[in-house]
């Protein structure tokens, strides 16, 4: 019963901040928004007696990846304009619907749904959640796992390399200074932009 | 005991607003966070499965879906930046350099 509960809450609150997410004009309510769905599908996670998930999932996604958004939308300041959907948007929901309706027959039209399942205790009864999770990673899983430090690994580099601005060679940033002084004849702002390059 | 069909339901509801997020906004940030939604939605899908079949492999796989989720929003929020500073916006009608 309690458990009952606690999952009408959870996922009440899952789809509303969802939807809140999607349709908020202020992008840094939006993440916000998105952040509060985030945490409560941790409280899903722990429903389902999966706690270090849950774990991961508020340190990875509300602790690490909103941060970076968050990070992002504050030095874009970027203006809200008139406009935050596409003009073809009844299209876009439209697909969304169709995306739904497909899932649902194929989940309930092709009686896997009806299908009884033993809800016993977990399998991991016993051993503990994280120590059933680390055993498979680091036995039958093994390779994946390093694959994907090297997936991180990659993922840093790129970032790295395309965050980095990229140096000029020295002669074409002093013909382009000379070109700069010519048209604008020196201005305060023209020798800021410069020293900002 | 919950039942695994109303998990399986939230995923699906998820899933859409996921869907219809990408769809409709045209903030390029905001497509990227609408991606986060889709990914969370398979996750709780996976869990929900790997409880109701007494195994522990779907919870690696939802490792793995993380690691890859922090990936992807690490290299994609660094082409959005590099774009934001050639055009200066980030509104994904403007990103029509390959249009014919």
């Amino acid at each position: 019963m309690i458990a009952q509960l606690l999952f009408l809450y959870f996922s009440a609150v899952i789809l509303g901040s969802a939807l809140l997410a999607i349709s908020l004009r202020n992008m840094i309510y939006s993440a916000l928004s998105l952040l509060v769905t985030l945490i409560h599908v941790a409280g899903i996670y722990v429903l389902l007696n999966a706690e270090f998930v849950a774990a991961v999932q508020i340190i990875v996604y509300a602790g690490a990846i909103l941060v970076l958004y968050l990070f992002v939308l504050m030095i874009f300041n970027v203006k809200l304009d008139e406009r935050v959907l596409h003009l073809h948007y009844p299209l876009g929901i439209f697909l969304g619907l169709v995306v739904l309706a497909e899932m649902v027959i194929v989940y309930w039209g092709s009686g896997a749904a009806s299908v009884e399942r033993v809800v016993g205790p977990a399998a991991w009864n016993g051993v503990g959640n994280t120590q059933a999770l680390g055993t498979a990673l680091y036995t039958r899983y093994l390779f994946p796992f390093e694959l994907a430090s090297v997936i991180l690994l990659v993922a840093m580099v790129g970032a790295v390399a395309l965050g980095k601005r990229i140096n000029k060679p020295a002669s074409l940033k002093t013909s382009e200074s000379a070109n700069g002084k010519k048209t604008l004849s020196g201005t305060p702002v023209d020798s800021r932009v410069e020293s900002r390059q | 005991m919950i039942p695994l069909s109303y998990f399986v339901t939230l995923s699906f509801l998820l899933f859409t607003i996921g869907v219809i997020g990408v769809l409709i906004r045209r903030n390029i940030l905001m497509i990227l966070m609408a991606i986060e939604l889709i990914l969370n939605a398979v996750n709780i899908n996976f869990v929900a499965f790997s409880r109701f079949s007494q195994s522990i492999d779907g919870q690696v796989f939802v490792f793995f879906v993380m690691t890859i989720a922090a990936a992807e929003v690490v290299v994609g929020l660094a082409i959005v930046i590099v774009a934001f500073r050639r055009r200066a916006t980030v509104n994904v009608d403007e990103f029509n350099l390959m249009k014919w």
